[in-house]
């Protein structure tokens, strides 16, 4: 059987978007409006295909690509570029609007681990329903019910109801089942973000034996990582085309390139956090978004703080920590002693180079502090995203783990390991 | 080809190998692949009940789910589902028994009105169960596939557990008022079947309005009011003139509630013509129903 497993052809979706909304002067006007609209919200709800145009949206648009049996195939993008919607097509849960998908074999598909789990309900519950919500029968849940609770190392909490566990158990249990689903086709988006770092890598090597008996895979995820060492082949989607199928590893680096190259383009405002900081706001002047860099790039962090009362000075403090909020790196301008240049202004300008950071594969955020020379006057938390990517830091075509289980940090001392037989022990 | 394999050896011993974590994966079978294409559907919806068919364990788990998270952390459990028509038949009994001094064809009011009251919760709470099936499941209907249909059944097949239990209190209350079915208990199947027929359809056209307009929340607990007392629950089917009868029966719960009534405790049950009506009427609700379901299942995704 050669025919592909997965064919898409002219694949595309369109949604409908809500008219602009209008703003109303006066009160008059407002209940009006208020009064005219349900009936014109029953005439934009009853149709979506025969809507206006205008306010139509292709999230996916002539897209077509095919898969074969046992390739596993990475699907890169941006936010928005319409990887959910290809997903959600050939997962069945939304129908297309144009084009059509032949999918050949039995398809399973997790958007999300533990669709349906019930907080009243323990673990044995969850398990049988999840598993039936994603398409097992009872007696293959029945078969490998040990097997579930084995990998996610629950024990003898199965019979506690879910809502006792802890956030990582309950991620543990989910993932559990779904890593037993086994159908012919799996499409996969982003399930590999979850729990600790061992369980991290335990779903990794699953799904490299998911991957290695056969079955053919759709593997969306933004940790280009996990994309470049599982997949073959990658596509890359943008504003909803398909703009690029090739080799993995071709692909991730056009992707890293061009998400780069967009970057530069906005300029996010973020404001500043409820208790430490009303009022203040920073300034992205870097383009804002996530900074994308491979392990061992130099990292720079530039904005500007507007606060809503001049300054005579300002200090800077930046944390860099991991996304559960550990803290893994400080920079603080006070405590290394660096003075502003004087004030009085209420718009400073900041920037850190931080050069080369030994920093593994993973992502990072990183809190901002800005004080007045005296103490802190405002945070901002999740100023910033950092996305580390492997890469060949030693220089001789190793790669390190894709994820972050030899910590946070990698380094590169200078070894001395030779026999000692021969030592003379010094008295 | 990956990352983990090209490992430098040392660091290695550190972390077992990941083979020995990951538990068997058979391999693919090759035998029986079906194909499936995805594309824009017709004007025209099936009924799609071969797939619901296959899908009868998920239909069956969430009946379950329903039923588990209904009596969970509550101290009387299953109680309720004999406290609760209990309270109602107390109440309706003071109100429309003593004060109203309702006919009640001859029959103890208490158990003339339990009769109904059984039947009545169990359409009730069903129909708002299914009502909600879609939008008290988001996760359900953007996150994963499955026969649709099967998200709306799940309460009414819940609802069927409290609805037996009830109907062992209902048994027990005609025994100690010495009640007994006569022959008209061959109507007991034909009109708990027009129930049902009625609950499907409607619950089919409630959940897949409600996930479209939300509107339809703020109607529902009208809707379940009226048609409470637009049905024969606190006064008898004969109150309505016999001429008026066949167009009270565009109430398809009139025949079932009636036909219930008169097939337990034997009294005067709903006239030929109006049975004839009823039971035009739900299967129109019920084909429709399904048919609307199934037509404006392609959009749940979109809107929930």
């Amino acid at each position: 059987m050669n025919q592909p497993v997965i064919s898409v052809e002219d694949l595309g979706k369109r949604y409908r978007i809500g008219a602009a909304v209008q703003r109303h002067e006066r009160i008059g006007e407002a209940i009006a409006h208020a009064v005219k609209s349900p009936l014109r919200n029953l005439r934009s709800l009853r149709h979506s295909a025969g809507a206006d145009e205008r306010d139509m949206v292709w999230a996916l648009k002539n897209v077509s690509f095919q898969v074969n049996q046992g390739e596993v195939l990475g699907v890169v993008g941006r936010n928005g570029a319409g990887k959910s919607t290809l997903l959600k097509i050939l997962s069945r849960i939304t129908e297309p609007s144009a084009g059509r998908a032949i999918m050949r074999g039995s398809v399973g598909s997790l958007l999300e681990v533990g669709t349906g789990f019930h907080p009243e309900l323990s673990g044995r519950d969850n398990v049988y329903l999840n598993g039936a919500i994603l398409g097992m029968d009872k007696a293959y849940i029945d078969r490998t019910f040990d097997e579930i609770i084995d990998f996610a190392s629950i024990g003898q909490f199965i019979d506690t109801p879910v809502k006792r566990y802890s956030s990582g158990m309950k991620v543990r249990l989910a993932f559990a089942v779904a890593a037993h689903l086994q159908p012919e086709v799996l499409i996969i988006d982003e399930v590999l973000a979850v729990g600790d770092i061992g369980f991290q890598r335990k779903c990794l090597g699953k799904m490299q034996s998911v991957a290695g008996s056969g079955r053919t895979v759709l593997f969306v995820s933004h940790n280009m990582g996990a994309v470049k060492s599982l997949c073959q082949r990658c596509v890359l989607l943008e504003g909803g085309t398909l703009v690029m199928d090739g080799p993995a590893d071709e692909v991730v680096d056009a992707y890293i390139e061009r998400y780069e190259q967009t970057l530069r383009e906005r300029r996010p405002v973020i404001p500043g956090d409820h208790d430490l900081g009303e009022g203040y706001e920073l300034h992205r002047t870097d383009g804002g978004g996530e900074t994308l860099l491979r392990c061992g790039d130099p990292l720079r962090f530039e904005f500007e703080v507007a606060s809503p009362v001049p300054l005579a000075q300002a200090s800077t403090g930046i944390t860099l920590c991991t996304p559960s909020n550990e803290p893994i790196i400080s920079m603080s301008s006070k405590v290394q002693n660096v003075a502003s240049s004087p004030g009085p202004a209420s718009r400073w300008r900041v920037e850190c180079d931080l050069g080369a950071v030994p920093l593994n594969a993973g992502t990072y955020v990183a809190r901002v502090y800005v004080g007045d020379g005296v103490r802190d006057v405002a945070r901002f938390s999740n100023a910033f995203v950092v996305q580390v990517i492997e890469h060949d830091v030693f220089g001789w075509g190793n790669k390190l783990p894709p994820v972050r289980s030899w910590g946070a940090v990698y380094w590169a001392p200078r070894w001395s390991i030779r026999p000692s037989d021969g030592d003379d022990p010094s008295p | 080809m990956t990352a983990l394999e090209t490992r430098p050896s040392a660091p290695a011993r550190l972390e077992p190998p990941l083979t020995d974590e990951v538990p068997g994966t058979d391999p693919v079978r090759e035998t029986g692949r079906e194909e499936l294409i995805l594309q824009p559907s017709g004007r025209w919806p099936t009924f799609g009940f071969g797939e619901l068919w296959k899908a009868r364990t998920l239909v069956r788990f969430l009946a379950w789910r329903e039923i588990k998270i209904r009596y969970a952390q509550s101290i009387l459990g299953a109680g309720w589902a004999i406290l609760q028509p209990v309270l109602a038949m107390t109440i309706f009994t003071v109100i429309f028994g003593r004060l109203a001094r309702m006919p009640s064809q001859g029959i103890p009011y208490p158990v003339f009105v339990l009769a109904a009251l059984v039947p009545w919760t169990y359409f009730s709470s069903a129909l708002v169960g299914a009502g909600n099936s879609l939008v008290g499941n988001p996760e359900l209907v953007t996150k994963v596939y499955f026969p649709r249909l099967a998200l709306p059944l799940a309460p009414i097949i819940a609802g069927l557990l409290d609805f037996c239990i009830a109907s062992l209190l209902l048994t027990a209350v005609m025994i100690g008022y010495r009640i007994m079915p006569g022959p008209q208990i061959v109507l007991l199947l034909p009109s708990f079947l027009l129930l049902l027929v009625t609950l499907i359809g409607t619950g089919c056209w409630l959940s897949a309005l409600n996930i479209q307009f939300r509107d339809v929340k703020h109607v529902t607990p009208f809707l379940v009011q009226l048609w409470l007392y637009a049905s024969p629950v606190v006064y008898p089917v004969s109150l309505i003139p016999a001429a008026r009868q066949p167009l009270y029966g565009i109430n398809p719960l009139v025949s079932a509630i009636g036909g219930l009534r008169a097939a337990l405790l034997g009294v005067e049950g709903p006239l030929p013509l109006t049975w004839l009506v009823s039971s035009v009427v739900a299967s129109c609700i019920l084909v429709s129903g399904i048919l609307y379901f199934r037509r404006t299942e392609r959009v749940f995704a979109d809107v929930a």
